[in-house]
């Protein structure tokens, strides 16, 4: 049997790996993947506290968590494309003609 | 047995993490994404929950990066070039931090109560189905909607002329 | 770990899996071979002949030329992914069939949600094509391998909702569960297969199966009138040898799934008969019924044209989709008032 804090550092550690890539990267489909890799972590951490509670009620949030990520992922590279169109550059530091 | 199998799986998914953040062309990432989400189902099924860990890859591995991987194609990027002076001090700063961040959390959850409190789960489609749609029908309902909504959306923002 | 390695019942594991892997890879050599004879025959030409006694020794033939090919990896090619793409393809092909009965005790790991994880294990060959078509950096392979991973994609869906009606009559997703679930005859002589239930589901699903494994009518992807050869135009010798073996790799998966579902899987007439022969029974009648599946692919590719790009699209998702779920809606209708 697995002690329940190998699987939460576990995802404490998936969580920061892509925070850190959310942070420093600057490809915009990059940081789409690093918002992945955090829902990922949530994931495993919902799935791990089920399994120690019986209850079922975690990997039920597990679904809602995926369709969540499944619907921004398609949005998300719906304006990934649209924002390649006008602008040749996938660079998020280019797009700041709103900055003052 | 059972750690053998844990050690190895989370050792794929910090390495094909990490191996998203290095990597310069993001096909590179997304195909570690992959693995990823493929050490994610072995931990799933480590915990009892196999049809989740189905799920995940049907839906995650095999739908939603299939697309980022169509849309990484198409669009034919080339490899990043490195980051400008900002970029780098805040690579040199952050990771640090980052760590030190890990271990805060990690000295936090170290002392959770690991002890089943109740009998053992099984994750198979039957728990799932009885519950999801009993108690959680209205969140069910709702998130056909949402899919609904993203796939207007992307039709919209991907056209070429609105 | 050492002492489960030296146990009986992991040896007994080991001897069924290399049974049911070289049995398969046997299988699909000779699959190669039939589908020549067949498709020559609907042609009115004798085909393959010549090696071996009916051309038994035609596969043998075909491995060692693979095997002696000059390996070519074009200029501009990325190197990793183009190594990578057969072996992605390949390792999803083979791997569903360790979850797949082949008899009462011969299959390698009974899980209770295998059918779900074939259906995981083949959206993942997706990739294979998808990386091949990209890493060969010309523009042929990058058309076939948009437009068969998207055809693939379309048709995974009416292919999994085409499946549910099944799920409903039945209550479980195993394999194993699902074949004993159609045990037995009504009236005394009809088998109690599912395919007398659910014949729409069936219609469904072997249409969104000739779909998903790229075969005639639905390869445009593949062409040759077209795309030269789609996305493993590049590819020569072993490399090619291997997307080959996966696309007939996927066919037998396809349609023993069909004979798992639909046909009774193991289930046969006639099971009775000396301790040696019950053993061999189950899996002839299991093979006897993916060998009736492979024949039917292989008429139809001999016969009917192929379809056009959009018109294939427009059959999945505005025909067999709505079709696959209005069987849903039917079935679950009946389940609860009867």
């Amino acid at each position: 049997m697995i002690p329940l804090n190998w699987y939460l550092i576990l995802g404490a550690a998936l969580f920061l790996l892509g925070m850190l890539g959310f942070f420093l990267k600057r490809n915009i489909i990059a940081l789409l993947l690093s918002v992945e890799i955090m829902l990922n972590a949530v994931n495993l951490t919902f799935v791990a506290f089920s399994s120690r509670n019986g209850q079922i009620s975690g990997q039920i949030f597990v679904f809602f968590v995926l369709v969540v990520a499944a619907a921004e992922a398609a949005v998300g590279l719906a304006l990934v494309i649209a924002m390649f169109r006008n602008r040749e550059t996938l660079n998020v530091d280019r797009s700041n003609l709103l900055k003052w | 047995m059972i750690e053998l199998l844990f050690f190895l799986f989370s050792a794929v998914a910090l390495g094909s993490a990490i191996n998203v953040l290095v990597q310069k062309h993001v096909l590179y990432s997304s195909l570690s994404l992959i693995l990823l989400l493929t050490a994610m189902s072995g931990l799933f099924v480590l915990m009892q929950a196999e049809f989740l860990a189905v799920i995940n890859v049907i839906v995650y591995a095999g739908a939603i990066m299939v697309l980022f991987v169509f849309v990484i194609m198409l669009l034919n990027l080339p490899p990043d070039e490195g980051g400008d002076d900002r970029l780098r001090w805040l690579k040199l700063i952050g990771i640090p931090m980052g760590l030190f961040l890990l271990f805060m959390v990690g000295r936090t959850v170290w002392n959770v109560e690991g002890t089943p409190t109740a009998p053992e789960l099984s994750g198979t489609a039957q728990a799932i189905g009885a519950s999801l749609f009993t108690d959680y029908l209205l969140p069910f309902e709702l998130t056909s909607l949402l899919i609904l909504i993203a796939l207007m959306g992307a039709v919209v923002f991907a056209k070429k002329d609105l | 770990m050492i002492e489960y390695l030296s146990s009986r019942e992991f040896l007994i594991l080991f001897v069924k899996m290399i049974a049911i892997f070289g049995g398969v890879m046997g299988a699909l050599a000779y699959t190669t071979l039939v589908e020549r004879r067949i498709m020559a025959f609907v042609q009115m030409r004798p085909g393959p002949n010549r090696v071996g006694p009916y051309g038994l020794l035609q596969p043998i033939a075909d491995g060692l030329k693979f095997l002696f090919k000059e390996q070519t990896v074009p200029g501009s090619a990325n190197v990793l992914l183009y190594y990578a793409a057969p072996i992605l393809s390949m390792i999803p092909a083979l791997l569903s069939f360790a979850v797949i009965p082949f008899g009462p005790e011969l299959l390698i790991a009974d899980v209770n949600v295998s059918l779900l994880l074939v259906f995981a294990i083949t959206s993942l060959g997706v990739y294979g094509i998808v990386l091949g078509g990209w890493a060969s950096n010309s523009k042929y392979p990058l058309m076939g391998a948009m437009r068969s991973s998207a055809q693939m994609l379309s048709y995974e869906l009416s292919l999994t909702l085409s499946v549910v009606g099944v799920l409903i009559i039945s209550n479980t997703l195993s394999l194993s569960e699902l074949v004993r679930s159609q045990q037995g005859t009504w009236l005394g002589f009809l088998p109690k297969w599912n395919i007398f239930l659910q014949p729409v589901a069936f219609l469904v699903y072997l249409l969104s199966g000739i779909a998903e494994t790229n075969r005639l009518p639905f390869d445009l992807a593949e062409s040759e009138q077209e795309l030269v050869a789609g996305w493993h135009t590049e590819y020569s010798g072993m490399k090619f040898a291997m997307f080959f073996l996966a696309e007939y790799a996927n066919m037998v998966t396809v349609s023993a799934l069909a004979t798992i579902m639909f046909l009774g899987g193991w289930n046969g007439p006639f099971m009775g008969g000396p301790w040696w022969l019950q053993m061999v029974l189950p899996t002839f009648w299991f093979v006897l019924k993916i060998a009736g599946f492979l024949f039917v692919y292989m008429l139809v590719r001999a016969t009917i044209p192929r379809i056009r790009y959009d018109q294939l699209m427009y059959f999945g998702w505005k025909v067999l989709l709505p079709l696959a779920l209005a069987n849903i809606l039917v079935t679950s209708f009946f389940v609860a008032v009867l």
